[in-house]
């Protein structure tokens, strides 16, 4: 049995070397020995426990941007960090759609705007203390947005939309340099348990921006700025026993925490631990070894491991879940052709969708997208505005637009892709094969991702001068709302000189109207339903060409416990909830 | 002998300071030259809010402002007697030696480096220890098996391990016996000072798969060098005195035959505490080698520049050791 076991581990081992795909056994019964069935997480918790104690362990094959719940942007230290930070709000721990709902946290209730949406009032729970004893204040609240937002020469790393939309924010320099009392004027703490947030414009996903982990409070004696991040201070459940720069950190009870106070968190684990810089087949190895408990990343397993997860036994211990971002090509709107509606409506029509989503690794890596909206979005619409058969394009339309766009013969252009991103390559190269066949010709560049925004893509005048008319992109939620996906790729106001993520350029005054307009709509269904207005409107504009919704392919180890997929945090499992039987 | 070391570290003192002044022109020199501002230099390091208060206080606090040669003095002033550097409510005093600061993870070079050093050298020590023994036994018993069954599978082995990469050897070991036949249940690196036994443990694949690459080396060397002795008139000699054949291979033919591997150890032991990439990767151990892979990843240049110098230091430490311990084993070099 051992020689057999050996056999299969140096075959794998070859294969993998080599480059092949080594598919597993084919003892499937869809089963995960007893672990819930495939994608079964995606809808329900599964292997749900009450069950107290044990050891959570996470690894990750990079490092974070940096634990500092006030000074990151990644998905998952947003997920993470609630286990030792409680921000003013956050999303609820459940399964499927229940997942996306904000719900309060640090907060008794959500946010009481006024009318106009522009002042927000959130009171403090009673009791709440750090893990020092000490009782945790609007004012550690107020002073957590003011480092985190405003003090760029020591916290980079974290989104500033607090500083975009608070009033005076663009004066305001930050708590280490304006040492005054008030701070910044436009968060007003009348008391110990009352904090108001007076804003420049309407803003009705506010509730989403409280579930940030910068309204997480930080007591303003135990700020270290930087440097903070190795002496965290909890709010939460949890609280740092140890932590390694750059190699991972260990996380027990805050015995200061109180159940009472807070409705969302069940904290069954006695100790959490994460790991940093793991070998990424090592990470794969692990789950399917059940040695530990999750991938933090939560973008899924390897390439090199999806055929044998898919396949093999363990098959029935994976979910592919929503990734909450859709790849898509934007069309330049101010670059010939693409000026012109009918040539963008000819790439529209004249994509095979399918091939290209083949191309990238198929249906675990995705499903043909329809809409610039991902399906896990608040405000998701499904529509088609330029349906084919089975995703494969129509050639007859598509000709048909390019003689309406004086171009019947088809024409030459560009297209960019990310050079260290396969999977874009891949599809570029598809792109490229696919639009052949209605004589458009397309020449791929190459650039690296690190300045793809800042240098290529996203600098108009290097667009306009190199004539790159289709544009490889992938976009995200920062917080799954339409707005919160919509603002930042469609509004005229995100085109910039340098760094721009429209890469569309596309200014329309309708489309921009209707997201302020909607932004400022206070009535939740209305709002939710515009967002899907919106990207009807996009799609009409034929600018964007929305191509593949991305997925996870996520493995649950046997020993992983209340494991549920968030969608309020791109797909990846609910590290709130999970717990484990180790 | 005294002076000999005396001049020798004096060299390899100034040898560092090239290397360093070297290393400074090529990351903060060679961008200026290329056309890049202080500005766009400091715009990677302000993060996705980039305006020009954060760029220009990013600009301040890097010192980018400055001509390159006050850069440079100010770099070295920082290893000597350390630097303050102000990310938060209060100045920070990074003390001496002050390798700089990371405004990429917003920590100081130093501590860092401490911390992987150990990991790196127990790597590189362990190995070569294995590499070592094994190499030189087997090359030994090649040369005086030459032609034999013996000597060629030890050959053919050597030639297995020199061609075989260590992502391949080191993954292997890893599916082997950590998850298939799981004599380990991890691989991590526990300090030497913690518990010698975990430590030994938990490092024997990671030695493994770079002792086998080495070794592998060091006996075709062995082999070669043996031969080459063996055959020499002093090894007639001594055997037509009678010696036995064991003082005769160890005392006469492998001392003399030692003197290259020894040269060729201290270069490779040097340059391996550095940059033992691969296996530090493939086992997940965050040593200097994987560190400086990420620094550079993420263009976080004070954490090269500080990678750097360690690794030379290493080059050169050995140099200067070896080059002493050739008085010991070699009665033919003699310094003066």
């Amino acid at each position: 049995m051992k020689t057999r076991r050996v056999t299969a581990a140096i075959a794998s081992v070859l294969a993998l070397s080599l480059g092949a795909a080594a598919c597993g056994g084919g003892d499937d019964d869809g089963n995960g020995g007893g672990n819930g069935k495939k994608d079964a997480a995606l809808s329900s918790i599964v292997n749900a426990s009450t069950k107290k104690g044990g050891t959570v362990s996470y690894e990750h094959s990079d490092v974070p941007d940096s634990l500092d719940p006030g000074n990151t942007y990644y998905g998952w230290v947003q997920n993470f960090s609630r286990l030792y930070a409680r921000a003013l709000t956050s999303f609820k721990p459940a399964a499927g759609k229940e997942g996306l709902e904000v719900v309060p946290d640090l907060a008794e209730s959500l946010g009481k705007p006024s009318a106009d949406a522009k002042t927000w009032t959130y009171t403090l729970r009673k009791g709440l203390k750090y893990q020092d004893g000490t009782p945790i204040t609007s004012k550690d609240v107020k002073y957590a947005i003011e480092r985190s937002n405003f003090a760029p020469e020591a916290l980079s790393n974290g989104p500033t939309y607090f500083k975009a939309y608070l009033e005076g924010g663009d004066k305001y320099k930050g708590p280490y340099k304006d040492k005054s009392a008030d701070g910044i004027k436009s968060i007003e703490t009348p008391d110990d348990t009352t904090i108001v947030f007076k804003l420049k414009q309407p803003f009705a996903d506010f509730d989403y921006l409280a579930t940030f982990s910068q309204t997480a409070p930080v007591p303003q004696a135990k700020d270290t700025g930087a440097k903070y991040v190795q002496n965290i201070v909890s709010s939460g459940p949890y609280q740092f026993e140890s932590y390694e720069e750059g190699r991972g950190a260990t996380l027990v009870r805050n015995k200061n925490w109180d159940a009472k106070t807070d409705p969302i968190r069940k904290a069954l684990p006695d100790k959490v631990t994460i790991k940093f810089k793991v070998n990424p087949v090592t990470v794969d190895n692990d789950l399917l070894s059940d040695k530990i408990t999750a991938d933090a990343a939560g973008t899924g397993v390897q390439p090199q491991t999806q055929p044998k997860v898919l396949q093999g036994k363990n098959a029935g211990q994976t979910d592919i879940s929503y990734a909450g971002a859709t790849q898509y090509i934007a069309l330049n709107v101010n670059v010939a052709p693409f000026d012109n509606v009918h040539c963008r409506k000819a790439i529209q029509w004249g994509l095979d969708k399918q091939s290209v989503l083949d191309a990238m690794g198929g249906s675990p890596k995705g499903d043909v997208a329809t809409t610039l909206l991902p399906p896990s979005v608040n405000g998701y619409s499904k529509f088609d505005t330029y349906a084919t058969e089975g995703h494969k394009g129509n050639v007859a339309k598509a000709k048909d637009e390019l003689k309406q766009c004086g171009k019947p013969n088809g024409f030459n252009t560009i297209l960019t892709a990310r050079s260290d991103r396969p999977a874009e390559v891949a599809q570029a190269t598809a792109v490229q094969e696919s639009l052949k066949k209605i004589g458009v010709n397309i020449e791929i560049k190459q650039f690296p991702s690190g300045k793809y925004f800042t240098n290529f893509a996203g600098v108009p005048t290097y667009v306009h001068e190199h004539k790159l008319g289709m544009l490889s992109m992938a976009w995200g939620a920062d917080w799954p709302t339409g707005y919160g996906f919509l603002d930042q790729v469609v509004n005229g106001s995100a085109i910039k000189p340098s760094g721009g993520t429209n890469l569309m350029e596309l200014n329309d005054p309708k489309i921009n109207k209707a997201l302020t307009d909607a932004i400022a709509n206070t009535d939740d269904a209305a709002r939710t339903k515009a967002w899907g207005d919106i990207d009807k409107m996009v799609l009409d504009n034929a600018s964007v060409v929305p191509v593949v919704y991305r997925k996870n392919l996520l493995l649950r180890p046997k020993s992983a416990a209340n494991v549920t997929v968030t969608q309020a945090y791109l797909g990846m499992y609910d590290y709130v909830l999970m717990s484990s039987a180790k | 002998m005294a002076a000999y070391i005396i001049r020798r570290v004096f060299g390899a003192v100034l040898l560092l300071l090239v290397v360093s002044a070297v290393t400074f022109a090529i990351f903060f020199l060679v961008p200026r030259l290329g056309g890049q501002t202080a500005d766009q230099l400091a715009t990677q390091y302000v993060g996705k809010d980039a305006n020009p208060d954060s760029i220009a206080a990013v600009k301040q606090n890097l010192g980018l402002d400055q001509p390159i040669a006050v850069q440079y003095w100010d770099y070295i002033k920082g290893l000597v007697v350390g630097a303050d550097y102000k990310f938060g409510p209060e100045a920070t005093h990074c003390g001496a030696p002050c390798f700089g600061y990371s405004f990429k993870s917003h920590v100081e070079v130093w501590p860092q480096l401490t911390e992987r050093i150990p990991v790196s050298f127990s790597l590189a020590i362990g190995a070569a220890v294995i590499w070592v023994i094994s190499g030189v036994t087997i090359g030994v018993v090649s040369a005086l098996r030459k032609g034999r069954p013996v000597d060629r599978i030890a050959m053919f082995i050597a030639l297995a391990g020199v061609s075989l990469p260590i992502f391949f050897t080191g993954q292997l070991l890893n599916a082997l016996f950590v998850y298939e036949v799981p004599i380990w249940d991890s691989i991590e690196y526990v300090p030497f000072t913690q518990n010698p036994a975990d430590w030994a443990w938990h490092l024997i694949l990671p030695w493994v798969s770079l002792a086998f690459l080495f070794s592998a080396l060091y006996a075709r060397l062995t082999r070669a060098g043996m031969l080459e002795t063996m055959g020499e008139d002093y090894i007639r000699t001594a055997r037509a005195k009678g010696l036995k054949e064991t003082t005769v291979v160890t005392k006469h033919g492998l001392r003399a035959a030692l003197t290259p591997i020894v040269t060729i150890f201290g270069m490779d032991f040097g340059t391996l505490v550095g940059t033992a990439v691969l296996t530090e990767t493939v086992f997940s151990l965050q040593g200097i080698g994987a560190y400086a892979v990420q620094s550079i990843k993420d263009n976080d240049l004070p954490i090269v520049m500080g990678v750097t110098l360690v690794a030379a230091f290493f080059i050169v430490f050995c140099n200067l050791v070896v080059d002493l311990v050739y008085a010991a084993i070699d009665p033919r070099v003699r310094y003066s």
